[in-house]
């Protein structure tokens, strides 16, 4: 089938998912209203609360939200074939992204643009707050865990982009520093900077001393490493070392003089990304050789593809930022619809390429059946099929084979290493948080959180053991991964559900994606955690065991939540409406 | 309006949305600093003697409406000033 076709199929669902349904549920469910003050305007202060056009506002919640997630997950998906993948990604994005990212943002707007944590302890009570604390601890610890893993890979495999992705920090401490201490503007130093990266990434490419090759340094893969370890394990021992120092200096370091500079280096950089590689689609034009669905797979699509497809169709992470960040900015609440839906939209077009680069790889479906052999051949080399595939596309345009393959990686890298930077600095706000709620004051001091939020991410990316030694077992985390994503965004449904109904409307547009999300959840915990983790399993992992566990607990005690709320009414503690 | 126009449209619309969490992070930081040079002022009020609280106080007028948002974001419901009209 044409690649083409397929991705017009997909961005016409798009298109009508937001033409009709999203326009359904902002003037019959939601019931925007132009007129309404927005805390833009009610709490105008200059600094969060700020009237900001649209479009704008839409451009930085879309870039806020996209990153490596939604590239890796689909490409591990494809798996059971191209065709599932794709409806889910679709039907995900238009029927449970969409409702959650618009509703946490209009959820947010009618609530003082106060966070989702916030929200869930005024309209439940403070037991709701604490659980969706605690989830978001486990969901900020797997992706430190599992960016960690995928950075490490792209280093290994790719040593070219080493180089560039360490350029990358000096470049971004001195756009911070211009533009802070001389009020610079930044478009002009963040466009040089991507200049000097992808110079970098052309250099390295080309002259293999400018590659950093761990591996090849310790005599190939067959060479002997440090600590009686592999030459492999070796280089991801090192690489999680350097990764984890970086983060700990990274995280603790004001904003602007990092985390932000980079973040603008990498919009550039998801628009190159993008651009490249729809580009790419059109000028190749290439045909998709996996097959639709895989009927020979070891392990049954259902329920796994939802939770690997993880925020590839959608993530509890997007109502963290729509309702933290983007509620306060915006101008008015009819805007929501736009924001919201067209961000849950954005992120699925960055799924659907990811889904066309990997299954167009391969010169037959005997060849993608053979890279995709099985569950974990899948999980193992997903993001490495994807950075191959995206190359192909990218020579569509004229990049040679070699750059073509660093700069994705180094797309990749970048974004992972920016989720990685955010989240380990929000595990330390959520560890000083708990800290302070169960009288631990020590936690609550910056560098014991981050020493916390570091080793144990550290601890959690070591201690799978794969087949081969360190490294190669992080991919186990992925579903434990897309579980907790799917979680928190099951309790912001449920906050969106309880919230119309005690409006007196029609709360099924919200309820019906979180019963599936939490349906699907507790079903591949049950089978992965009892028939698989356990200790009469047949993988028996104590470590995934107490984790899958704990995921399944939690879910359970949303639906129950939900449930007593849903049923008794429980009277809010405030005025829901103002 | 002609293509030019157009570019630098989208262009100055693009700076715009990649500088839009930085504006936000130096106006909050630029605000710590006012916080900090307005404690300064006017630091008896949370019971920080402070030799010079008799001129700075003289400042007072001209920073009426900016001590009414600061006062709000040190906790203080009320304007902790008696004899001065706030709110």
């Amino acid at each position: 089938m044409n690649a083409i076709l397929v991705a017009v199929i997909g961005m016409v669902v798009f298109a009508l998912g937001y033409r009709y349904y999203s326009k359904f549920v902002a003037e019959r469910i939601f019931r925007l209203d132009p007129n309404y003050v927005t805390p833009s305007h009610k709490y105008k202060d200059g600094v969060d609360f700020v009237p900001t056009n649209k479009f704008v506002l839409w451009g930085h919640h879309f870039t806020s939200v996209a990153g490596a997630a939604p590239i890796l997950g689909p490409a591990i998906a494809v798996y059971w074939g191209w065709l599932p993948a794709f409806l889910w990604v679709i039907l995900g994005t238009v029927f449970a992204a969409g409702v959650h990212d618009f509703g946490t943002l209009a959820l947010s707007v009618r609530n003082k643009g106060q966070s989702v944590g916030t929200i869930a302890d005024r309209l439940i009570g403070q037991r709701a707050k604490i659980l969706f604390l605690f989830i978001i601890l486990i969901l900020v610890l797997m992706v430190n865990a599992v960016f960690a893993w995928v950075i490490s890979n792209l280093f290994i495999k790719y040593p070219a982009s080493v180089l560039p992705i360490f350029i990358q920090i000096p470049l971004a401490v001195w756009i911070g520093y211009a533009v802070y201490k001389r009020q610079k503007k930044m478009l002009v130093p963040s466009l040089i900077a991507l200049a000097v990266m992808y110079g970098a990434a052309i250099l390295a490419s080309q002259f293999s001393w400018l590659q950093v090759d761990l591996v090849g340094m310790m005599g190939g893969e067959e060479g002997a490493g440090l600590f009686g370890l592999g030459s492999v394990s070796t280089a991801f021992l090192i690489w999680i070392v350097v990764l984890m120092v970086y983060v700990y200096i990274a995280s603790t370091l004001p904003v602007w003089k990092l985390l932000q500079p980079r973040d603008f280096i990498n919009s550039h950089q998801l628009v190159v990304g993008l651009g490249i590689l729809y580009l790419g689609l059109i000028f190749t034009n290439p045909t998709i050789t996996a097959p639709a669905t895989n009927a020979t797979t070891d392990v049954s699509w259902f329920p796994l593809l939802f939770i690997t497809v993880a925020c590839g169709a959608i993530s509890g992470f997007h109502g963290l930022v729509s309702s933290g960040t983007s509620a306060k900015q915006l101008d008015k609440e009819t805007d929501a619809r736009f924001v919201g839906y067209l961000g849950a939209v954005g992120e699925g077009v960055l799924a659907l390429i990811s889904i066309l680069a990997v299954v167009t790889l391969f010169p037959s479906a005997a060849a993608f059946k053979t890279a995709y052999s099985s569950f974990g051949a899948a999980n193992a080399g997903g993001l490495g099929n994807f950075v191959e595939g995206a190359s192909l596309l990218a020579g569509g345009i004229g990049l040679p084979a070699g750059i073509a393959t660093t700069i994705v990686s180094i797309i990749i890298i970048s974004f992972a290493a920016t989720t990685l930077d955010s989240s380990v600095r929000l595990m330390r706000y959520i560890i000083a948080e708990l800290g302070m709620e169960y009288k631990m004051p020590v936690l609550a001091k910056a560098h014991v959180a981050t020493s916390v939020a570091v080793l144990s991410s550290a601890a959690l990316v070591l201690i799978p053991k794969g087949p081969n030694g360190f490294g190669s077992g992080g991919y186990l985390l992925w579903p434990l991964f897309g579980t907790a994503n799917q979680l928190l965004a099951g309790i912001s449904l449920m906050l969106i559900a309880v919230w119309l109904k005690r409006l007196g409307r029609n709360y099924m547009v919200a309820i019906v994606p979180m019963i599936f999300l939490l349906f699907m959840t507790l079903i591949a915990m049950f089978q992965q955690v009892f028939f698989q983790w356990s200790w009469w399993g047949t993988e028996s992992n104590m470590l995934l065991f107490v984790f899958g566990a704990i995921i399944f607990v939690f879910a359970v005690w949303i639906i129950l939540t939900a449930f007593s709320v849903l049923t008794k009414g429980i009277q809010p503690k405030l005025p829901v409406k103002d | 309006m002609d293509i030019l126009e157009k570019l630098k449209t989208m262009i100055r619309y693009y700076e715009e949305v990649i500088s839009l969490p930085h504006r936000r992070e130096i106006a909050a930081e630029l605000r710590d600093e006012d916080d900090l040079f307005l404690l300064l002022l006017y630091s008896e009020m949370v019971g920080i003697p402070n030799p010079a609280y008799y001129y700075t106080l003289e400042l007072y007028p001209y920073m009426l409406e900016k001590f009414h948002d600061w006062h709000l974001r040190m906790g203080m419901e009320k304007s902790p000033l008696a004899g001065f009209r706030c709110c």
